[in-house]
């Protein structure tokens, strides 16, 4: 499996490269330095001279990938591209063009996203699980019939409309939490409730007719018929045997997403104004701020890789017949 | 049920009934006696700068014009905007000086090559407790010679143990002068300050040396000289500007001419503060009646109050009106009236609005969003408030803004521009045609009124009534504005060779092209609006949307036709409106801000008059002349004013609308408790539906138990 692992991460390199490569490039098709120079030095009064003097202060005056103004390794060295990307791949996201730390920005705003992620995902998963269960006891029941319906209905809805109806509902009508806001410690626990729970209502829909479909396969399958010939009571053969079973395509879909759970949510921070790294992304893109851009979109690149990984390690950990080589 | 359970909903039944009796359970901020003295306020956009030597939006001002102090400000409650001393002693004497150096009366204008702006600030005033400024037993700074390891233990500015302070001093408002002219620190306003300030450009040639130099290291800018400042005492320093530039007091009222002590910048530039993100750009340090105290401009910004502020006073003297409406009630109380301010990060309106609607915000803007819940007109036209704001006593504060939306030809382009009269009889068609009337009726929700010129109310040289009234697009009817006739922009065009909006030489349709940095389905209806306008002279529009770079850049270059824009004042005076229009200004030839690029000798003679004379009968003439230039050549379609309007709670107090200050948190008061009151009876919780819909959640669930049971125990058949 070691052997595995290795060739995995030797693979990711040229991915990590070509996400790189790509978002260097959509970047800088929409933004010149010019731009993000007067960007960051304003509207008014903003003369060339200064652009020109924010572009060499930062490192922006070089050309983007190829500098025919020098010679030998200088060529690729004094670009734009080898300045600003490279250090990536050792984890050191330098600055942002406004000159703070974003490996310190990261690490400080990885908390919030987590705070709602995690819940998010965890009651989630369990609300989703026993909805499916239920629905697939019921099968081909009305109540599996309106409950496909529900879930259909539910997965048609916009995630603004959730957060907006949501806010209303919860916030304004019947004033039971904040209606955005964020908090540390156990004050912050009622900021949380709305969020998660509009996470949760949001992603029903599609994951109990995912988790459905699954129960319903592995419900048709010879040892279900075995255990129910055997006199085994329903709930004891839902339990006991479909859930442990249907676990594994569960299990494996949810590791895949758990090293994203980092990287937030950019819809639902910015609209309860949680300060996370959602919000920091979409900051970032509307000020222009190229080197957050770059270190998001590679941090996201890496973490979907490590998501991939782990799903095919935690195969090997729940389906004894799956080996990696 | 066993014991554990009941002493489970015994434990939830506690916890209810001590929530129903604190605090309202969709309360975003912290409760308790404390939050009482305090302002609760938002901000949408994260403040990108906090150094007075970069800052220059609104948003920043917000919180900086609270820190740091300029010498001078504006009088909170007098009209027109009037300049008065913060930490100087008075206003500044001026001095005007020949090419020799020796005084000459303000009368010679002629040989005056110099001005002296002699400035004396207050003694006594104290710098807010800052590391920078801490000091051991043998009066030794303990943070100034810091190693990288000393700051191990350090993540935050608070982890400096120790705070000092020290009297603000001349020396430390010329410091910041120099900053400005600074070529790393990116000053915004550097490139117009190097007109003026003599010896601007050696010291910034010097100060960039430096820096090339050693581009990591502090650089003590007390050691460099720059020719036009002076030092004349521990409280009275000189600027030496060249000319006449009598507008330099109004830049001295802005946070850019705030003092900076050299300790701050030397602390802030030592080896390891960088990496834990503590720089002047993030933790200010003034001398204002409020230092911040919660930098997390991703949640929320805190202000407290300065425990070694001065000491200033309530103005007891404003406008006639100011005393019936309550705003004189603090007269000569010491400022701040607060002790705090949180302002919380609010991107979205929704939210934002309902919170202020519960309490949570004392004051809010109108966004369109909220407009028809907020505002109604009566059967004059007239603004009201709506029957659900008056229940709740919210009051309605409006003003016009010190600001101009325009329309602008490029005057650069052959078909638009240019000082021909086909062209200007083109421009006057299409400044009838387009009307702005129903353009603030529309888009605006009737908040603007039409510009006549570029000068805004409020501004010296605006005038009011029949004598304001541009001629070429207006009548003056029964004392009220009346548009021309859209027959007049017709026959206009006809003279102008464009009969029915054809063009007699080549007898095609003319087509002309709008550049805009606005897309998406919210511009839509403006673009049509906009297209049905020059419809009506038989002109196609043709809309070239792109995104605001390529914008700019059609402005820099002079590629663009026809483009909308915009202007709020830096101060208040003529200038800074006319200047837009000034010829050596012009974006494409002097990158400056007159974005038409327009050019009329006449014009840019009376300006350089216009700019050097005081406020009086001979300026307001000139004014007048500049005008009636401007209104023939139409460069712009004057557009609108904006109209601000602020919506506040009966308990937030000492609210007039100030555009040109924006230090006014010293003055507002709170009635914490009538604000407590209010809150907790208007967000009692309604539980009652959660219990209704967990009670129908329980029972759709009877049918399923009762199938499964029925499936469980039926036999087969």
């Amino acid at each position: 499996m070691i052997a595995y692992i290795i060739r995995r991460v030797l693979y990711a390199i040229p991915i990590l490269v070509g996400v790189n490569v790509i978002t260097f490039l959509l970047f800088f098709v929409v933004n010149t330095p010019d731009d993000m120079a007067r960007m960051f030095l304003g509207q008014k009064h903003v003369t060339q001279e200064q652009v020109e003097d924010w572009k060499t202060e930062r490192g922006y005056h070089y050309p983007l990938f190829y500098n025919m103004q020098e010679e030998g390794a200088d060529t690729i060295r004094k670009t734009i591209f080898y300045n600003k990307s490279l250090r990536l791949f050792i984890f050191d996201f330098g600055r942002s063009d406004s000159g703070r730390d974003i490996g310190f920005d990261i690490t400080q705003r990885m908390w919030p996203s987590l705070a709602i992620a995690v819940p998010q995902l965890l009651i989630g998963l369990l609300v989703a699980i026993t909805f499916a269960l239920l629905i697939a006891f019921f099968r081909a029941t009305y109540i599996d019939y309106w409950a496909v319906v529900i879930c259909v209905a539910l997965m048609s809805i916009s995630s603004l409309f959730y957060i907006i109806g949501g806010q209303y509902v919860m916030g304004k009508i019947l004033r039971v939490v904040p209606i955005s806001g964020f908090e540390t410690g156990l004050f912050g626990i009622k900021f949380l409730i709305l969020p998660v729970l509009i996470g949760i209502v949001g992603g029903i829909g599609s994951s109990t007719r995912w988790y459905r479909t699954i129960f319903l396969e592995e419900m048709n399958r010879d040892y279900v018929r075995t255990a129910r010939a055997k006199g085994i009571a329903e709930q004891v053969v839902l339990f006991r045997h479909v859930l442990r079973n249907a676990l594994i395509p569960i299990l494996t879909g949810v590791v895949v997403i758990l090293p994203l759970l980092f990287m937030g949510s950019l819809i639902t921070e910015s609209f309860f104004g949680i300060p996370g790294l959602g919000s920091y992304t979409i900051d970032a893109i509307n000020r222009q701020d190229f080197a957050i851009v770059r270190s998001m979109v590679f941090l996201g690149a890496f973490l979907y890789i490590v998501g991939l990984l782990l799903t095919d390690i935690s195969y090997t950990i729940v389906d004894p017949r799956v080996r990696l080589r | 049920m066993n014991d554990r359970t009941l002493l489970f909903f015994q434990f939830i039944l506690v916890c209810m009934l001590t929530a129903c009796d604190s605090e309202p359970w969709n309360n975003p901020h912290a409760g308790g006696e404390e939050s009482l003295n305090i302002v609760y306020s938002s901000f949408s956009e994260r403040p990108k700068h906090l150094d007075p030597v970069r800052s220059y939006s609104s948003n920043e001002y917000q919180f900086l014009a609270q820190i740091y102090e300029p010498p001078l400000q504006y009088h909170y409650l007098k009209r027109p905007y009037t300049l008065v001393p913060l930490t100087a002693e008075h206003l500044p004497r001026v001095r005007y000086l020949d090419a020799a150096g020796e005084p000459v009366p303000s009368w010679r204008t002629d040989e005056i090559a110099y001005s002296e702006y002699i400035v004396t600030i207050k003694p006594g005033i104290h710098y807010q407790p800052h590391p920078a400024f801490a000091k051991d037993a043998q009066g030794r700074a303990r943070y100034l010679e810091l190693q990288r390891e000393d700051l191990k233990d350090v993540h935050v500015l608070s982890d400096f143990v120790h705070t000092g302070t020290r009297e603000l001093v001349a020396e430390d408002y010329v410091y910041q002068i120099k900053r400005i002219a600074s070529p790393f620190l990116h000053s915004p306003i550097a490139g117009v300050m190097r007109e003026y300030i003599v010896g601007f450009d050696a010291f910034r040639n010097q100060a960039g040396e430096r820096y090339r130099d050693q581009p990591d290291a502090w650089h003590d800018l007390r050691e460099l000289v720059f020719a036009g400042l002076y030092v004349d005492d521990r409280y009275t320093y000189r600027i030496r500007i060249e000319g006449k530039y009598p507008q330099l007091v109004f830049w001295l009222a802005m946070p850019f001419f705030s003092p900076m002590p050299w300790e701050a910048e030397k602390f802030y530039s030592q080896p390891g503060m960088d990496e834990r993100n503590i720089s002047l750009n993030w933790y200010p340090v003034g001398t204002g009646p409020f230092m911040l105290a919660e930098n997390n401009p991703n949640l929320r910004m805190v202000m407290e109050k300065n425990p070694n502020f001065h000491g200033e006073r309530y103005p007891s003297e404003g406008e006639p009106q100011d005393l019936g409406n309550g705003l004189l009630a603090d007269a000569g109380k010491e400022l701040p009236l607060v002790h705090k301010a949180v302002y919380s990060l609010e991107k979205e309106n929704i939210p934002y609005w309902n919170k202020f609607l519960q309490g949570y915000y004392d004051a809010s803007g109108v966004s369109s969003d909220s407009f028809d819940q907020a505002i109604q007109f009566g059967s004059q036209g007239d603004i009201q408030l709506t029957d659900r704001m008056r229940e709740k006593d919210i009051q309605l504060e409006t003003s016009v803004t010190t600001s101009i939306l325009y329309m602008g030809f490029n005057m650069l382009d052959p078909v638009v521009g240019g000082d021909s009269e086909r062209a200007r009889l083109l421009r006057r068609a299409i400044s009838i045609a387009v009307d702005y009337e129903e353009y603030i009726s529309i888009f605006a929700n009737g908040r603007g009124i039409p510009a006549q010129s570029p000068l805004p109310p409020g501004i010296f040289g605006h005038v009011e009534g029949a004598a304001g009234v541009n001629p070429y697009v207006y009548d003056w009817v029964n004392g009220e504005l009346k548009r021309k006739d859209i027959r007049y922009a017709r026959q206009l065009m006809a003279e102008a060779g464009y009969e029915d909006g054809f063009d007699r030489a080549s007898g095609k349709q003319l087509v002309l092209y709008f550049d805009t940095p606005g897309a998406g389905p919210g511009a839509k209806a403006h673009f049509s609006w906009l297209r049905k306008q020059y419809q009506k002279l038989g002109i196609q529009l043709v809309i070239r949307a792109t995104d605001y770079n390529r914008f700019q850049e059609k402005m820099r270059k002079g590629t663009g036709q026809i483009f909308q824009w915009g202007w709020n004042a830096d101060y208040p005076d003529p200038e800074n409106f006319f200047f837009l229009l000034y010829g050596p200004n012009s974006k494409v030839q002097h990158s400056g801000e007159n974005a038409t690029n327009y050019q009329n000798p006449e014009f840019d003679r009376l300006f350089e008059q216009m700019k050097n004379i005081g406020n009086g009968p001979h300026r307001m003439q000139v004014i007048q002349e500049m005008t009636r230039i401007l209104q023939r050549d139409a460069p712009w379609l004057w557009g609108f004013h904006p109209k601000a309007f602020s919506l506040f709670h009966s308990w937030y107090r000492n609210v007039k609308p100030n555009l040109m200050a924006n230090n006014v948190l010293k003055y507002k008061r709170v009635d914490g408790q009538l604000r407590e009151t209010r809150r907790a009876e208007w967000n009692r919780p309604r539980y009652w539906p959660l219990i209704i819909l967990s009670g129908v959640l329980l029972v759709s669930f009877v049918p399923a138990v009762i199938g499964f049971y029925r499936r469980e125990r039926g036999t087969l058949r």
